[in-house]
């Protein structure tokens, strides 16, 4: 068969495998039962959830007196929260889009689930300035809506309604476009619920496949859309991560008030996006017996992407201090020497030796190709990147213009209760996506079978 | 709908399109091609022609990025202007910096689902529509050639005897 790749490049797709065996290994998980240590996990998660969902209901009840915040911290524990959910919010969107129009055939093992992570993600984030206004009940004035529901219009100078716009049109687009994904591969499980005569499944699937019947106008529409949301979700997941950084760029405050901001951020997002879409896949292709699918390969390209982003971090790092320096601004050299040495100087070097030094170690191919050290580190980049937001936020606000002001931030156990309600959201959701979807888009993977798959590149 | 329809059921999609270029070249007009992924290189030989969903999404962007200022200029410019750190709010020009991110959410947001929305459209899929795949192992690892017999000339046998000779694994007439 006709080969559109380089013979010494890697296969994507290892075993010999036909267009039916591809179908069979996704649509397993979703047709079988679950397994024991499914239950168990998702047990854990969703208890976690009602924990959390619990502290919200508290919080919003009592008031965010509750939380560790305090006249000079004003934000911390929450919008740390929301900046690091954001953040791995990223890879998602990047891998299908951005991987989509840079043609990069490997995207297709990860990016269906790395897009279910970005919206679930960003479900996690958005809850967070949501519970933060205190009364949430009033969370519609930040829609441009007319002068009788309160004194004036909303704010468009203000990067926190920008911020509203992003996250609503980044998680809506993102819906939109991964669900477009979907709908192919749902009419696969749903013709194949029809021939096994499984009538519920049949019907939940028609529905959820919105009748999709694969005629050629529609694939030709379908590639089409593709790209164009692909050429749309780029320059949007650049632009939300950006406005994030400019909630705290646009201030006055000393370690925020920095223009290099927005590609640090960005570069930390998919960084540490990266590192959890690591972390999920790497347990995914174990326990859905995707090895074939999810292969080394992909483990030591993903790797390789977390080492450049990790590196572009650790650089912007050293700039924000050499610039504070040269600055001359005494405030500025306050805030990075006080980030440094002074009371939070743990969470400083945490963040460094986690998100500069940790994925250093990428340079060895070794080690890039190592299973269980990739895990590891997957997890230490996001703790080192949840760091680096508290760090950001933190250390810069506690030490204030008035020394009679300056204080020290700790979280209260409604504020960990909420963040763990959080993970367990985020876990509970992947949980039960993982067995009603399909976690590897089926028709994309197909049509890179005869250019990529290990039987057709012997 | 009543007319009689051909079906020829293929296991490669290369098979199938040299199928497909083999029955135009003998003038048979091919109704539809059903596959469980997208076959390159086969709208030309069926005639599908390019679709024109771009040029919409680019005007739903324009709409998009129209409405953004136009909602800018009422809210903050005309009904109620604000002094926002001395910012200014005289004219819509001079505030436009401010407004930029906005302005680009609106233009994607509205782009994109108003492509989204014509893609259903276009493509007559719905929740509840039922599945018009005359086979169900066309999603799976199948390839279809649906050939209206009341649309061409050819007999049913002569477009069959095409199909068995360029390698259709099962053929059917309804």
């Amino acid at each position: 068969m006709s080969s559109h790749e380089a013979w010494i490049r890697e296969p994507l797709v290892l075993g010999d495998k036909s267009y039916h065996d591809i179908s069979n290994d996704i649509a397993k998980p979703i047709e079988g039962k679950a397994n024991k240590q499914w239950w168990i996990v998702f047990t854990i998660s969703l208890i976690a959830m009602l924990w959390g969902v619990g502290c919200i209901l508290y919080t919003i009840g009592v008031g965010i007196g509750t939380w560790g915040l305090n006249k000079t911290v004003g934000w911390a524990w929450d919008i740390t929260n929301f900046v690091w959910w954001v953040g791995i919010g990223h890879a998602g969107t990047l891998i299908s889009a951005v991987l989509l129009l840079f043609r990069q055939k490997w995207r297709m093992a990860i990016n269906r689930s790395a897009e279910a992570m970005t919206i679930f993600a960003v479900i996690c984030a958005a809850l967070f300035p949501g519970i933060h206004m205190g009364r949430i009940w009033m969370a519609y004035w930040v829609l441009p809506l007319p002068n009788q529901f309160g004194s004036l219009w909303v704010n468009f100078n203000s990067p926190l309604l920008w911020d509203v716009f992003a996250i609503s049109t980044y998680f809506s687009v993102s819906l939109v476009f991964w669900y477009i994904g979907l709908i192919p591969d749902f009419a696969t499980i749903r013709d194949r619920a029809a021939r096994a005569a499984k009538p519920i499944s049949h019907a939940v699937y028609a529905i959820m496949s919105f009748g999709w019947s694969g005629n050629a106008r529609a694939w030709h529409r379908f590639e089409e859309i593709s790209l164009v949301l692909a050429g749309l979700a780029t320059p949007l997941v650049l632009s939300v991560h950006t406005i994030v950084s400019m909630d705290f760029a646009t201030s006055v405050i000393p370690g925020w008030h920095t223009t290099i901001f927005p590609p640090y951020f960005v570069a930390g997002a998919i960084f540490s996006g990266f590192a959890m879409v690591q972390t999920l896949m790497l347990v995914m292709r174990k326990v859905v017996n995707l090895e074939e699918y999810i292969t080394l390969n992909h483990v030591e390209l993903m790797n390789k992407i977390i080492m450049l982003t990790g590196s572009i971090v650790g650089v912007a790092y050293i700039t924000e201090l050499f610039m504070s320096w040269y600055s001359g601004v005494e405030y500025e050299q306050y805030a990075f020497l006080n980030r440094a040495s002074g009371p939070y100087w743990w969470a400083y070097w945490a963040m460094m030796s986690c998100n500069v030094i940790s994925p250093q170690v990428f340079w060895s191919k070794k080690l890039r190709r190592n299973i269980t050290f990739t895990f590891i580190l997957s997890i230490v980049v996001n703790i080192g990147m949840w760091f680096e937001r508290f760090v950001i936020i933190v250390t810069s606000l506690h030490r204030d213009y008035l020394p009679s002001s300056w204080i020290m931030f700790y979280p209260s156990w409604v504020d960990i209760g909420i963040f763990i309600g959080t993970l367990g959201i985020f876990f509970t959701f992947f949980l039960l996506y993982a067995r009603t979807f399909p976690v590897l888009p089926i028709a994309e993977v197909k049509s890179i079978l005869k250019s990529t798959g290990s039987q057709y590149k012997k | 709908m009543s007319t009689k329809e051909i079906h020829g059921l293929f296991g490669d999609e290369e098979v199938l399109k040299a199928s497909a270029k083999a029955l135009v070249k003998k003038g048979v007009h091919i109704k539809d091609v059903f596959s469980p992924f997208p076959i390159h290189g086969i709208d030309p030989i069926i005639g599908v022609p390019p679709t024109r969903l771009h040029i919409a999404g680019f005007i739903y962007g324009l709409v998009g990025m129209s409405l953004a200022l136009f909602m800018f200029w009422f809210t903050l410019i005309l009904d109620w202007p604000m002094n926002i750190g001395g910012k200014p709010n005289f004219d819509l020009i001079h505030n436009l910096p401010a407004f930029i991110p906005v302005t680009f959410e609106m233009t994607v947001f509205c782009a994109a689902h108003g492509m989204a929305v014509t893609y259903f459209i276009r493509n007559t899929i719905y929740p509840g529509k039922k599945n018009w795949n005359p086979d169900l192992r066309t999603t799976d690892d199948k390839f279809l050639i649906q050939i209206d017999l009341g649309e061409n000339s050819l007999s049913g046998a002569e477009i069959e005897a095409i199909l068995k000779e360029t390698g259709a694994e099962e053929i059917t007439q309804k």
